[in-house]
């Protein structure tokens, strides 16, 4: 049975080559990616007890039942059984189940927008996909980096994350979960780094020509005092990001070169989100003063977007 | 504005030598068809029988044919893709630039599903539905006539695109912003509106159209839960194009007011949210999943019944697990895209909704199996398909399972694993069935069967190559590398990649087989003829007439007592039966407004393309000026007179009898 023997080769041969592969989603260096990675193995684990039996059952009664075996029993007009048909509804539903009460329980234990608990006080990372590159401001420190992603390990990251133009997805597949970016609004990711080391980061959604340049290293350093030293270099070093610069920043380039901002403009990464509620002003209203009242709020409840009740649960 | 709209010369892609080669060889193969068609005089026989013909069959027929010519097409976009991964590796650029690779992912997802499979599937169930109800031809055969030339204006759409100016390079799914003007100012996008606008309502028009042929003219006796399970199956998927294709036509338009008339529906700016469409999107794009894998599900269901020679196992849970199928996947669209940031509930509601699909797809799998356990199955062409399809489907519904956990999604969206997954389906699941479909009712449709050796290479090369090309890409999956990168640069996926080329190459063998196997078919139809009308000893109705089917399907609407009718009938000896006498049978006759509509609104939709005013206002009035002058025809039908039926009758009857006794 050439099938079967190929979906053993196929499968022998992807559990080698997954169990000597460094990088993926299943050699995770944080914790939420760890607890993705052990939840892909106990779904898929409870599926191959269904799985299995099918493939094999297949195969064995089609040999079985072939035409040319006479002496087995022949049934043409046999077409119902409850027990059997109970049997068929029953297993699914079963184990559907199971991975229903597995699927939510997970879900919100990896609710991306959920503070990491239990590990200290969450760095803030401000993260800008722009066409196409990555510009990461740090609001506690005061600089920006291009394309570089640099945090402590074991330290918890809370990401806020924004698109200048097109739809981009933040992901740094060994840490675990991403996010989309979306203009005009703001989506939210916690992560975390179990151990020090650098890690691949990328657009995990299809954005335009530069798209597949959209690449950054993720740089856990060993501790926090080296991340603090990360970011004097930085400050020492980098030159400054005002909105003028951000708007030639903006404009679209590929493979751009790491690039480091001792200095960032106060409240940029609200102006980028902003910036889009900006244009409405001018829309022929002419009680401006009412329309901007209640524009700010639209913008409130854009920035804070939206998809949304998601953050009543985030937020602190 | 120029008399042309925006198209100029420069609009001709001469500088791509790959589409140059691509136009001289359609350029060269369309003038051989041309000239083939002249020498043998075949213009009169193309345009009377088959261009305006309104017989179910023979439009079943010309879309299947769309399907395969769309699918060679689809398949080198495949073959370019893989190549291009397998070559552009450890920072090589690779032979296509991101300004034709995005175009070609994008053509390959929107051919493969609008125009590959789409056609493929209403083109089986064009030929086979009517006659398995017992009905003489659909509800609406203008209408019937008038969706397949929506549909292949489509497919004529998107091909003009290879040749003026550009397809859309957003991804087959032209997510805004990136599908807005302000980042897709060129045609492509517009290529993609119309041609899906253009082909979905030819489809809309379809699913109208057979639920009231199903509805209203069934064979008397036939009650709904009588009705053979490919029926229901279809029925379930007309349902679903009817509910959820109008969702696709109003999010096209919202797009294209947009992108036409400066609206803002899903711009970032002026208040547009790009979510709006993604939701709309999938709105449609979920059922449409099971709009193209319901009807392959009733297929395997017939062909499991005939060729162990057994009834269905389980046809009540059968019907009723299509109609759940069919209502979940209205309520799972959301798992597209977990990772948008809504709460964790939502999240966690259509992971759990998405689940439960798995519920009557694994009762499907079970009963197909109690279908054959004590039978006597014939290892056939068709069976094989099927058997293939139940190991290949199994891991796609398993892996999608995966995939509908929101925590494993977080690291699996958009990756290799779910490019792997969908092909895992579509091909594992739709595909496979409509080739099987395609073997089985082949000798129904074409009066001949196919070769049986070409047909077995045909599969081995597809299913090895299925899993040589797609495992490695779940491999892929796991090892981080995301969809629709142009070229890589990870020493750990080249082998995967190389891998999964190979795999490709086989499939093509695979297709390669199949052309062969049409050829030999062809050759030798007089040994391979089908002179019972019913060479597998099948269960439905559509085995009762001859192969191919009389014009009028039915001489007599047949009486049905039982859910296998033919077997029924077989048993009680009421077959190949010539009355005396016959009643006169009223039939619609061809007509041109079908194609000339297709012509006029292809050259409103190039028109809208282009910007070319003058001419969309000539083709939208011209389409509708047809439409109108056809309502108002008197000349649509006519009868078969007794003797000819007579004739047909009996010799059918006597061929089939001769069958039976050779």
């Amino acid at each position: 049975m050439l099938i079967r023997n190929l979906c053993k080769i196929a499968l022998v041969s992807a559990v080698l080559a997954l169990s000597g592969c460094s990088g993926g989603i299943l050699d995770p260096k944080g914790q939420i990616g760890i607890d993705e990675k052990n939840l892909i193995i106990i779904a898929t684990v409870l599926m191959l007890l269904v799985v299995i039996p099918v493939i094999v059952m297949t195969l064995y009664f089609a040999w079985k039942y072939r035409d040319t075996q006479t002496h087995e029993i022949y049934a043409p007009k046999w077409a119902h059984s409850n027990k059997i048909e109970a049997f068929v509804w029953a297993v699914p539903i079963l184990i559907v189940i199971i991975l229903g009460v597995i699927t939510w329980q997970s879900t919100h234990r990896l609710d991306p927008y959920k503070p990491i608990e239990g590990k200290g006080k969450h760095l803030t990372v401000e993260v800008v996909s722009l066409n196409w590159k990555w510009l990461f401001i740090y609001p506690q420190q005061g600089i920006a980096t291009v394309n570089e992603l640099v945090f402590p390990a074991n330290v918890p990251v809370e990401y806020k994350i924004t698109s200048e133009s097109t739809m981009n997805s933040f992901f740094i597949p060994q840490l675990g979960s991403q996010i989309y970016s979306m203009a005009g609004m703001q989506t939210k990711l916690h992560l975390i780094a179990n151990e020090p080391g650098t890690f691949k980061g990328i657009s995990a959604n299809y954005s335009g020509a530069g798209f597949s340049g959209m690449k950054f290293n993720a740089i856990a350093t060993p501790t926090q005092a080296d991340f603090d030293q990360w970011v004097s270099d930085v400050k020492a070093q980098g030159g400054s990001l005002t909105k003028a610069n951000y708007d030639q920043l903006a404009l679209a380039s590929e493979n751009n070169p790491v690039t480091y901002y001792g200095r960032v403009d106060k409240g940029l990464f609200h102006t980028i989100i902003m910036k889009y509620m900006a244009g409405m002003n001018g829309m022929g209203k002419t009680d401006k003063k009412k329309e901007m009242g209640s524009m700010k709020n639209l913008h409130h409840e854009m920035a804070e977007h939206s998809v949304s009740s998601a953050n009543s649960q985030g937020e602190e | 504005m120029s008399f042309l709209g925006k198209l100029s010369i420069d609009a001709i892609p001469f500088h791509e030598p790959i589409l140059v080669f691509t136009m001289g060889a359609i350029a060269i193969g369309g003038i051989a068809l041309f000239a083939l068609i002249t020498k043998y005089k075949k213009w009169g026989v193309l345009w009377t029988e088959w261009i305006t013909s309104v017989d179910h069959k023979r439009l079943g027929i010309m879309y299947i044919l769309l399907a395969l010519v769309m699918l060679f097409r689809g398949f080198s976009d495949a073959i370019m893709m893989r190549s291009q991964l397998a070559l552009a590796t450890s920072g090589a650029p690779g032979y296509l630039p991101p300004e034709h690779y995005d175009q070609i992912f994008t053509a390959h997802g929107v051919i493969m599903i609008i125009f590959m499979a789409m056609p493929f599937m209403v083109g089986l169930m064009n030929i086979i539905l009517p006659l398995q109800i017992g009905a003489r031809d659909v509800a609406f055969p203008f209408l019937n006539n008038l969706s397949f030339w929506l549909t292949a204006s489509g497919a004529i759409l998107i091909n003009m695109s290879l040749i003026f100016g550009e397809f859309a390079k957003t991804g087959w799914v032209a997510y805004p912003p990136l599908s807005e003007l302000t980042f897709s100012p060129g045609v492509g996008v517009d290529y993609y509106i119309w041609a899906l606008q253009i082909s979905g309502l030819g489809t809309l028009l379809t699913s109208v159209n057979f639920l009231v042929t199903v509805l209203k003219m069934r064979a008397p006796g036939m009650t709904l839960m009588k009705m053979p399970i490919f029926t229901w199956t279809c029925t379930w998927a007309n349902i679903l194009i009817a509910a959820s294709f109008p969702i696709l036509t109003a999010v096209l338009t919202m797009l294209t007011l947009d992108r036409y008339l400066g609206f803002h529906f899903f711009t970032n700016d002026g208040g547009g949210n790009a979510m709006m469409y993604i939701n709309l999107f999938w709105a449609w794009g979920h059922p449409e999943v099971y709009i193209l894998v319901l009807p392959a599900f009733g297929i395997f269901s017939e062909i499991i019944s005939t060729f162990t020679s057994k009834r269905l196992f389980g046809y009540t849970s059968m019907v009723y697990a299509s109609g759940a199928i069919s209502i979940l996947g209205f309520i799972v669209w959301l798992h597209h895209f977990f990772t948008m940031g809504s709460s964790a509930n939502v999240n966690a509601f259509f992971g759990m909704m998405t689940m439960v699909i798995a519920v009557p797809t694994g009762v499907k799998l079970f009963n197909w199996l109690f279908t054959i356990y004590r039978g006597r199955l014939r290892i056939t062409v068709p069976v094989l398909w099927t058997l293939g399809f139940m190991v290949t489907f199994t891991v796609g519904g398993m892996t999608g399972v995966l995939l509908a956990i929101p925590g494993a999604d977080y690291v699996l969206h958009n990756s290799l694993f779910l490019i792997a997954h969908f092909h895992n389906t579509i091909i594992g699941g739709a595909v496979f069935g409509y080739l099987a479909g395609f073997s089985f009712w082949f000798p129904k449709a074409m009066g001949f069967k196919l070769n049986e050796r070409w047909g077995k290479g045909a599969f081995w090369c597809w299913i090895i190559g299925f899993f040589v090309a797609f495992m490695p890409l779940y491999v892929l999956g796991f090892l981080g590398m995301t969809r629709r990168l142009n070229h890589t640069n990870n020493p750990d996926w080249n082998i995967w990649l190389y891998i999964a080329m190979v795999g490709a190459v086989i499939i093509m063998f695979g297709i390669i087989c199949q052309v062969i196997q049409l050829y030999v078919s062809f050759r030798d139809r007089e040994a391979l003829d089908d002179k019972t009308g019913d060479p597998w000893n099948g269960h439905t109705l559509e085995w009762a007439t001859s192969s191919p089917p009389q014009s009028y399907n039915f001489a007599e609407i047949p009486h049905i007592d039982d859910i296998d009718a033919w077997t029924d009938m077989k048993e009680k000896g009421q077959v190949y039966q010539t009355q005396a006498s016959y009643e006169p049978i009223h039939m619609p006759k061809n007509t041109t407004a079908g194609v000339f509509m297709g012509i006029t609104l292809t050259a409103f939709c190039f028109a809208m393309i282009w910007h070319i005013w003058w001419l969309a206002i000539v083709g939208l009035v011209g389409g509708i000026a047809v439409f109108i002058q056809r309502c108002y025809s008197k000349y649509v039908d006519f009868y078969v007179q007794p003797q000819e039926i007579l004739a047909t009758e009996k010799a059918h009857n006597l061929s089939a009898s001769k069958g039976i006794n050779a």
